[in-house]
């Protein structure tokens, strides 16, 4: 089943510099595995493709059920320069928050994430 | 220990609440952003009185009362470029209402070294750009300040001498928290799990109500009164363990959600949060529930500081304005993208030139671009439109080209009353090393 990870997890996001972070915490503990496996480096640098210019860190934080993520040329150059709205990297924590992910449907059913509905694909929220 | 701001223009009445609602040994004011550096160094140049953050007279006024009577001590960094000038400003607002050596305030100096550059500089201190690896040589001539990123110890050395009141200029936000409780339990320099515990002591209360609620996401709705939001306090014990809390009767929230949030702000490598005296390790952080509005946190490590410090240096960049206008429906998207075409086109045939030029969609696609999918039946959209360039005449330019689109441009426009937008100077920022052993900090205590 495809889901929006605004439905599994909450975050903030902060600057330093040129670079935006983005802390994605699981909503429940025990989504947290759900979220490491399907939320990876990949899968975030393409969601964010076209919308920073450099590259994408991740760090796994399991004993706050966090994954933290450096966006790398975020912020049109960071604090004063940025022509940005957002030149802080406020509010790149819901950007992340829109990415869709694809879970088994056995899996989803065993973490009991939102939306699973037994023998028919339905779909989140 | 109460934390009672979080930047330079938080809530002013924020300290005399965190010292009224409850008892507290410590209150804790931060004052400093990058940013603030370089305006408190300006005002400092047109007048050698001024260069520290002036709402920390107030806060001190307001506080006045429980530090000479109930014995809280204040550490703040509100000293900014001028730390001496801070504490000759809080000694005369309260010298009428302040009995003869109840207030002993340490003055913390040696961070600024706006005045060693060149001689650093001859000495082989590079001040290489952490990110870029350039030499400070490009744009030396630009330097507005230069100021070193301090620790806990002369914060520590002013508490020793009977201080408090302790005023530092560029110290670490995290230090202002860790170094009373070094002081008060005794900490050694190399208590590498206190120090540590200290530090996230400090990074969860140093922003204010950003930790009891306030811009907290998780469950947002049911926060409750934020209007009357309680600042943080933490209850912290020899051994480094501490619980996050705030008075009763406040609003806001303190939970595991809304500290742990607070806890991955502005986080770099969680591993390695390297601050001047320790580097802790935010891996080890364990979070428990200890009954309402109280979170627990334990099992902190640190691990040894390097032998370096950060700096922050300021210098001119340039000059930007950001122009907006307001298109309604229909296709107010569409008109919003034909009028960022006619501009741009007039600036062009103007010959401008610029070093950035950015277009946002405000309603459509200003903060989360195209991840915010099609808006082309958007109610209204601001047309906001940004330029950056060395060259202050032509951005002084550009602020007359916006005004005229209302009459010559795409219709259903409105939203200009604010009249021409205003041309700002770029201070930008230039983070570099410095071995430690040169940066020699001082302690004052003045009655």
């Amino acid at each position: 089943m495809k889901i929006q990870l605004v439905d599994l997890a909450h975050a903030r996001s902060g600057d330093k510099g040129d670079t935006a972070n983005v802390g994605l915490i699981a909503l429940k503990p025990e989504w947290y595995d759900v979220l490491n496996r399907h939320v990876t480096l990949d899968r975030v640098a393409d969601h964010f493709r076209g919308m920073i210019e450099g590259e994408v860190e991740r760090y796994e934080l399991p004993n706050l059920n966090a994954l933290n993520f450096l966006l790398h040329g975020a912020l049109d150059g960071g604090g004063t320069l940025s022509l940005k709205t957002d030149a802080q990297g406020k509010v790149y924590s819901t950007a992340l928050l829109r990415m869709m992910i694809d879970v088994p449907d056995d899996e989803a059913a065993e973490f009991g994430l939102p939306g699973v509905k037994p023998a028919t694909g339905a779909k989140a929220r | 220990m109460a934390g009672g701001q979080g930047f330079w223009g938080d809530d002013l009445d924020a300290p005399r609440r965190q010292v009224e609602g409850g008892p507290v040994d410590y209150l804790m004011l931060d004052y400093l952003a990058e940013v603030t550096m370089s305006i408190l160094q300006k005002q400092k140049e047109r007048d050698p009185s001024l260069g520290y953050a002036r709402d920390f007279v107030g806060a001190m006024e307001s506080v006045l009362p429980a530090v000479v009577e109930k014995g809280v001590k204040v550490v703040a960094n509100a000293g900014g470029v001028n730390p001496p000038a801070c504490a000759a400003a809080i000694k005369a607002a309260t010298a009428k209402r302040t009995p003869r050596g109840a207030l002993r305030i340490g003055v913390v100096t040696g961070d600024d070294l706006l005045g060693r550059l060149d001689s650093l500089l001859d000495a082989g201190h590079p001040l290489a750009n952490m990110d870029t690896g350039e030499p400070l040589s490009k744009i030396r001539s630009d330097v507005l300040s230069a100021n070193a990123y301090i620790g806990s110890e002369p914060i520590v050395e002013a508490l020793a001498k009977g201080a408090n009141v302790v005023i530092t200029g560029r110290s670490t936000d995290t230090a202002l928290t860790m170094a009373p409780l070094r002081y008060e339990f005794g900490w050694s320099a190399t208590s590498w799990d206190q120090l540590a515990a200290g530090i996230v002591a400090g990074h969860i209360i140093e922003c204010g109500a950003q930790c009891s609620g306030g811009n907290c996401l998780y469950d947002w709705r049911s926060i409750p009164d934020l209007a009357n939001v309680g600042y943080p306090i933490v209850e912290v014990t020899a051994d480094g363990e501490f619980v996050v809390t705030k008075h009763a009767d406040t609003g806001g929230r303190v939970s595991v959600p809304t500290v742990t949030e607070q806890l991955v702000y502005e986080m770099g490598d969680p591993r390695s949060y390297i601050t001047p005296d320790v580097i802790a390790d935010f891996t080890t952080i364990r979070l428990a529930p200890d009954g309402e509005n109280r979170v627990r946190v334990s099992g902190i490590k640190g691990k040894p500081a390097t032998d370096k410090l950060k700096v922050s240096i300021a210098y001119r960049s340039g000059f930007k304005a950001v122009g907006t206008l307001v298109y309604a429906w229909p296709d107010a998207l569409e008109k919003a993208q034909a009028a960022d075409s006619v501009l741009r086109t007039r600036l062009d045939r103007l010959g401008l030139k610029f070093d950035r030029v950015l277009t946002e969609f405000v309603g459509a696609n200003a903060t989360h671009g195209r991840l915010a999918g099609d808006q082309r039946d958007a109610p209204e959209v601001q047309l906001r439109f940004g330029v950056r360039g060395p060259d202050r005449g032509a951005v002084e330019r550009f602020t007359r080209e916006i005004a005229p689109l209302v009459l010559n441009g795409p219709p259903s426009v409105t939203g200009f009353a604010g009249g021409r937008p205003k041309v700002e100077e770029i201070v930008a920022y230039w983070p570099a090393l410095i071995d430690k052993s040169v940066v020699k900090t001082s302690v004052e205590v003045i009655e």
